[in-house]
């Protein structure tokens, strides 16, 4: 999974982690971490998120990977079909040419 | 607290305007709904957010290095257990406060820069040293004292992140207060030796405790702002007043003396009255001038510069596993 | 106070045991505010405090079958280095991030055969013990594995100092398989763990593109409290406060 940043300068990417605390219930977003890649992610996971027993099953999706719908939430330059999760700017890849965004 | 002294943001507005948009946002705030990331919010909301969630974050990692410094000597095997959890606790909570930030549109990157370069700050008290074993229970008494004071009002802050982030962490702060007032209580409790530590602890941390509040009210210019967008519940005298009324009667349980001759209780008030706080100390203290600013962000610093090789290796390994995968995959198409 | 030649040899164990896993859990315990990512502060301050809940528990059960009064605190605070019985590897300093989880690769994956052949102990405190414990230094393990191969197989300044790191802590693990106490049914035998650990870390260096180390030396003596300088420097800073205030509760 490449975000086209310079690693060393802008660390690792960021992961949105869900678990499921208990056999029989959804899994619920808990929050979000960085890793360099998604087996980091899950151990990171189990440290930050269940270090007090919570959690079946955690989940882990790259930040960028999430396409989301949040009609309720309004912001004049939301596309309605399908945006990212938040506002950030390595969540958008930068198309070929254009240098300073 | 750990952003309740000025924020110093600019109250001007800045992008795009957009009446409907600035209607909705007052509108939720107006009815006490939460604010999600995906939701416009006026330029000088973002911005006063990021410093406070930030400044919150990087005062939980600065916060493990005065009582990281008594792991390795603590007196108990049991007393090193909790103090190990309890300096996991706070980096957990920085986390869970930096990815809150994150959802604003900025890096964790850039804001370990600002705190590395001291345009963004953390909780004035971290700036004083751990001197002796019982300064762990000083700042789990207080410290930690004054900080759930301050959070329970937080969870009900606008931001939806930030007031998820703070329930989070309101539930695991709480065994952070008792296992302070625990370690002080057994002191206090214990030898002659061990009585006299624990009383010049809480003389060293008892004012630095009542400054975490920030400044008195009338000088505090930015939180008319903070309180009209639902991000600060209560003012800085009223956590304060709420502080001292919590904390004077815990004392007496400690059978600790609180170093503040004209603190006493006022039936009239229903108030403890106290003593007055030397703002002077603060600034300085905020500006740079406490005994430990320099050393806890040499050493914050250092950690990440001392680290940078570790992570550039993670990321390298990441690249090439993706690029191993990519060709696999490609030979496998081919064949 | 006796020293540790007097001790029954199912107490002198679980001592050596218990000093192995609290030796190491002081050692991480010095990474606290300061690993490379703050998600790795809480990584190692978790292998922290299962070593030394392992530590609390094996130096209790030394303290109660020795039947001398001694508790985790005594034991842990108040014998000198030359009664300590770990393997030296534990006590070496944290170096950088990659002598560290050279050192934890090592012995993270020597304590999952150990412990995995603890559960069938004859002795139930000792069973039940490595049932939890095993669980937890399989997580060890793994962590370390995926260090070493990100440092291994990362960039060239990071497969240098893996592989220095790995030379630094190579020459320390030979002790682990040295002959113990002789406790047959109930104690592991060390030389039965070699194997299985070898096979472990063999496939994890190539995988990580690293050389397995030819030392030239190997160390000797920790089971027998002959230790490194280190040891000595460790334990001022453990004990020192517990010993200020003697008979004093914390």
């Amino acid at each position: 999974m490449t975000e086209g940043h310079d690693s060393g300068k802008r660390g690792w990417p960021l992961w949105e982690v869900f678990v499921r605390p208990r056999r029989g219930l959804a899994h619920q977003h808990v929050g979000s971490l960085h890793a360099p890649d998604a087996a980091m992610a899950l151990r990171n996971a189990r440290d930050v998120y269940t270090r007090r027993g919570e959690g079946v099953s955690i989940w882990v999706v790259p930040s960028s990977a999430i396409m989301a719908n949040s009609p309720d939430e309004k912001d004049p330059f939301f596309d309605p079909a399908q945006d990212k999760v938040y506002r950030h700017p390595t969540f958008y890849d930068v198309p070929e040419g254009a240098k300073q965004l | 607290m750990y952003g309740n002294y000025d924020s110093g943001t600019a109250s001007s507005p800045g992008g795009p305007h957009d009446q409907d948009a600035q209607q909705r946002f007052d509108r939720l705030i107006e009815a006490d709904q939460r604010i999600e990331p995906r939701d416009w919010m006026p330029d000088a909301y973002r911005k006063t957010l990021i410093r406070q969630i930030a400044q919150h974050a990087h005062s939980e990692i600065i916060g493990m290095q005065p009582e990281g410094n008594w792991i390795t000597r603590a007196p108990s095997l049991r007393r090193k257990a909790i103090l190990i959890a309890k300096v996991q606790d706070e980096a957990g909570h920085g986390l869970y406060l930096y990815s809150a930030t994150e959802t604003l549109g900025i890096d964790r990157e850039e804001l370990l820069d600002r705190l590395h370069d001291g345009r963004q700050k953390y909780s004035s008290i971290f700036n004083y040293p751990t001197l002796n074993w019982a300064d762990v229970g000083a700042i789990g008494w207080l410290v930690d004292g004054a900080a759930i004071m301050n959070q329970v009002p937080l969870c009900r802050c606008s931001y939806g992140p930030y007031a998820r982030a703070m329930v989070r962490i309101c539930k695991e702060e709480s065994f952070h207060q008792r296992q302070g007032f625990d370690i002080l209580h057994t002191l206090s409790h214990g030898t002659p030796g061990q009585k006299a530590m624990a009383q010049d602890a809480v003389n060293r941390y008892w004012w630095p405790s009542l400054m975490m509040f920030g400044p008195p009210d009338e000088e505090s210019s930015h939180s008319a702002q903070s309180t009209a967008w639902g991000i600060k519940r209560f003012s800085n005298d009223e956590l304060r007043q709420r502080f001292v009324d919590m904390t004077a009667p815990q004392a007496e349980v400690l059978g600790l003396s609180l170093p503040d001759d004209d603190l006493r209780w006022n039936a009239e008030r229903g108030h403890y009255d106290f003593g007055a706080i030397d703002w002077d100390e603060f600034a300085r203290v905020i500006r740079g001038d406490g005994p430990c600013n320099a050393e806890r962000l040499r050493r914050r610093r250092q950690a990440h510069d001392d680290g940078e090789w570790v992570r550039e290796a993670a990321q390298a390994y990441a690249d090439k596993q993706a690029a191993r995968q990519q060709a696999a995959r490609q030979e496998a198409r081919a064949s | 106070m006796s020293g540790v030649r007097t001790l029954p040899p199912l107490a002198a164990y679980a001592l050596a045991l218990g000093d192995d896993a609290l030796i190491l859990a002081q050692r991480l315990g010095e990474w606290v505010a300061h690993a490379p990512q703050i998600e790795e502060d809480l990584a190692l301050a978790n292998i922290a405090l299962d070593l030394l809940g392992q530590a609390r528990t094996l130096l209790s059960y030394a303290g109660e079958i020795e039947q001398a009064g001694r508790d985790e605190d005594d034991l842990a605070y108040l014998r000198d280095d030359r009664d300590f019985r770990n393997v030296q590897l534990v006590e070496i300093p944290n170096g950088d991030f990659a002598v560290t989880i050279a050192r934890q690769l090592m012995f993270s994956a020597y304590q999952y055969e150990l412990y995995t052949a603890l559960l069938g102990s004859g002795d139930a405190t000792l069973a039940g013990l490595a049932g939890k414990a095993v669980k937890e230094v399989a997580y060890h393990r793994d962590h370390a594995v995926q260090w070493v191969l990100r440092l291994g197989d990362g960039t060239d300044l990071s497969h240098a100092r893996m592989q220095a790191g790995l030379d630094q802590v190579w020459p320390y693990t030979e002790e682990l398989f040295d002959p113990a106490s002789q406790l047959p049914g109930i104690a592991a035998d060390p030389a039965t763990l070699r194997p299985a650990w070898e096979q472990c870390v063999t496939s994890v260096l190539s995988e990580a593109t690293l050389d397995k180390p030819e030392p030239r030396w190997r160390s000797r003596g920790g089971r027998d409290g002959l230790h490194t300088e280190h040891l000595g420097h460790l334990l001022s800073e453990m004990q020192h406060l517990h010993r200020t205030h003697p008979g004093a509760t914390w």
